[in-house]
């Protein structure tokens, strides 16, 4: 098995030593691979995504047993070592393209400033680089589009304008945050489409961070469902939408209304809130409809589902 | 059928195209003659991409952008024209709810004082504290929030928040524009369950505008589909859904992902880019994406077929019924 691009182990992020925002992660995407990560506003999931890059606020400590990013310790990097990494180990699509360019400059100019490492090319070399990232992730007229500003373009096309950027950093892991949010249902299902080649004919890893379970059902390997600054399942995308092993999974599942028989009249809801990371006992077992008295005094083990392979969850039930 | 609480015919909203509203330059059309009515409890979904004119049509509904055109009647009767003033019996008796409900609070008001600032302007006299608290409740809200700030909710407080302002004048319509944008899918249905209750008990009618089409399925009486600020398609909720007739709604249809990896679509999407109002294509304005397109469609614009009771179709070539599709491989809910 090739060696993961991003290798976490017992990874934790906290904010200003007072917020455990992410506890104990252990995460590895491996080449060719699109990882999902599912959870509701407020799980950590987007702090994750943040960490992997080195794009926390001063502030947040990270702490762990293994954090490597394309083969590089990131526990031990220093900012300049980071910098570097940023780019050709890992890339970060955000979730509106809107404020993901400067609306002051050209889209031209842009793409091109991110080329800055390769001093040998010349303008002509580059701007021939760039059309040709721009014609890949199909945008018409690519040469036309390097005068157009941000605000000409619309999001769909945007986004796909950010995808072509991080394709000139021929990164080895793509980070999504909520890539298809901010989209309409047509442009959602070409930049979808667009990822999944990306992954089949360059091989890039990619990391989807989501609450949307129709895009992750859509195109990822293997998913990860956090809650509350941990994860609590994790296995094959089959496996976790066919026979979800934490009531959490379950619970977001019931919830989701494209899975739902119309006529049923009113819709599921988990009550409650994702509580304060780093309580004692399982944190779901407040809004659990199993919960029981193991649950709510200690933390429940993390442990492999004997149906799939792979297929872990977080859960007193399915231990026994 | 009873009549209609709120109806407009061909009603159009257009802007001054280019930075100078030269004489010459032909305006834009943002929205260009919809007609539409409401009766009272019903949920009418309008759905359609960026830039279809769904928000527009919401908004001229209440005078909020003034329309260029048409009539919009109340109870039966038109409104005399277009002025504010006019607008101010529709807007006595209707609700919006904004897409960011954050931002459509003010940052220094407390949640309590907001709730019962429409009344005031509507002359409903002052309202007492039980009848805010009530109006918290009615929207799910716990009464302890209503002396904290607007950055103090999250964001599905926020949106109960909303909702307890909106219900504050007693609406006979709301509309809401993307009610569920940006929650969690553990909190949606609770949004939609609110208005499902708000309609049981004072049978409101709710114009909903949105492109999540899965949520469209659970609440929708009728399906209102805009295309570059025309209808394309309308008719009962239950039709459109099952049996598409103009192929951009079909397109709208199998682009949402189906949360299931059993049931991937590995076809790539056909569908390009909305075109600009600026430059509207020739004859049926969706032959440029549609994948049926035929001669007739580039040089002749269809007009709204209406011939069938309640369906509105805009199409030469309508799709035809489809075949009783195998057993839906859906979910149901395991409660």
């Amino acid at each position: 098995m090739t060696a993961p691009v991003l290798d976490l182990r017992g990874l934790s992020v906290n904010y200003g030593g007072v917020f455990p925002a992410v506890i104990g992660v252990d995460l590895a995407v491996r080449p060719g691979e699109i990882v999902g990560i599912i959870g509701e506003s407020g799980s950590g999931k987007s702090t994750l995504a943040h960490a992997a890059l080195g794009l926390l606020p001063k502030v947040a400590r990270v702490s762990g047993d293994r954090f490597m990013l394309a083969g590089n310790d990131m526990l031990t990097a220093d900012r300049k070592t980071l910098a570097s990494l940023r780019g050709p180990a890992a890339a970060m699509i955000f979730q509106n393209p809107m404020t993901a360019f400067s609306p002051v400059h050209t889209l031209g100019r842009q793409l091109r400033d991110l080329l800055w490492r390769d001093r040998h090319q010349t303008k002509a070399q580059k701007r021939e680089r760039i059309v040709k990232a721009l014609r890949d992730v199909g945008i018409p007229d690519p040469a036309g589009k390097l005068d157009a500003y941000p605000f000409q373009l619309s999001g769909g096309m945007l986004q796909r304008v950010a995808i072509a950027a991080t394709l000139l950093m021929r990164p080895s892991l793509l980070i999504a945050d909520e890539p298809t949010t901010a989209l309409d249902v047509t442009m959602e299902a070409q930049i979808l489409h667009l990822m999944r080649t990306l992954r089949d004919e360059a091989g890039v890893a990619i990391l989807v961070i989501s609450h949307h379970l129709g895009m992750i059902a859509e195109i990822c390997d293997r998913v990860a469902v956090m809650y509350a600054g941990r994860i609590i399942e994790e296995g094959p995308v089959e496996a976790i939408f066919r026979s979800p092993g934490h009531p959490y999974t379950q619970a977001l599942l019931d919830c989701e209304p494209a899975l739902i028989l119309p006529g049923i009249g009113r819709l599921p809801v988990i009550a409650g809130e994702v509580p304060r990371p780093g309580g004692r006992g399982c944190d779901f077992a407040g809004r659990c409809r199993h919960a029981e008295e193991r649950c709510r005094c200690g933390a429940a083990p993390w442990q492999a589902l004997r149906a799939d392979p792979g297929h872990h969850a977080r859960c007193h039930r399915s231990a026994s | 059928m009873s009549p209609a609480l709120i109806e407009a015919r061909a009603l159009s909203v257009d802007v001054p195209a280019g930075r100078f509203a030269f004489a010459k330059a032909r305006p834009l059309a943002i929205l260009a003659g919809v007609s539409l009515a409401i009766r009272p409890g019903e949920i009418v979904c309008m759905v359609g991409e960026s830039g279809s004119g769904k928000t527009t049509f919401g908004r001229a509904l209440l005078g909020l952008v003034k329309p260029s055109g048409g009539e919009i009647l109340l109870d039966g009767t038109p409104l005399p024209d277009f002025s504010q003033r006019s607008f101010r019996t529709i807007r006595s008796q209707t609700s919006l709810l904004f897409q960011d409900p954050l931002s459509s609070f003010n940052p220094r008001q407390r949640i309590g004082a907001m709730i019962a600032e429409p009344r005031r302007i509507a002359g409903m006299g002052s309202a007492r504290l039980e009848d805010i608290a009530g109006l918290a409740q009615q929207a799910g809200l716990s009464d302890r929030f209503l002396s904290r700030f607007p950055h103090a909710l999250s964001g599905g407080q926020a949106r109960r928040a909303a909702v307890a302002r909106a219900l504050s004048v007693v609406p006979r319509l709301i509309v809401a524009d993307e009610p569920t944008a940006g929650l969690d899918v553990s909190i949606q249905g609770g949004v939609l369950n609110l208005f499902l209750d708000i309609r049981e008990r004072h049978d409101t009618a709710f114009l909903m505008i949105t492109h999540n089409l899965s949520v469209v399925r659970h609440i929708a009486d009728h399906i209102v589909i805009l295309y570059l600020g025309r209808m394309v398609e309308s008719g009962p909720a239950a039709e459109i859904l099952s049996a598409p007739k103009h192929p951009y709604t079909k397109a709208l249809l199998e682009a949402e992902p189906i949360p299931d990896p059993a049931r991937r679509r590995t076809a790539p999407p056909v569908l390009g880019e909305v075109p600009s109002i600026a430059a509207r294509p020739s004859g049926c304005e969706f032959h440029t994406r549609c994948p049926f397109v035929q001669p007739r469609c580039r040089s002749e614009a269809p007009g709204l077929d209406d011939s069938a009771e309640g369906r509105r179709v805009a199409c030469h070539f309508p799709l035809p019924e489809p075949r009783p599709a195998a057993a839906h491989s859906l979910r149901t809910v395991s409660n």
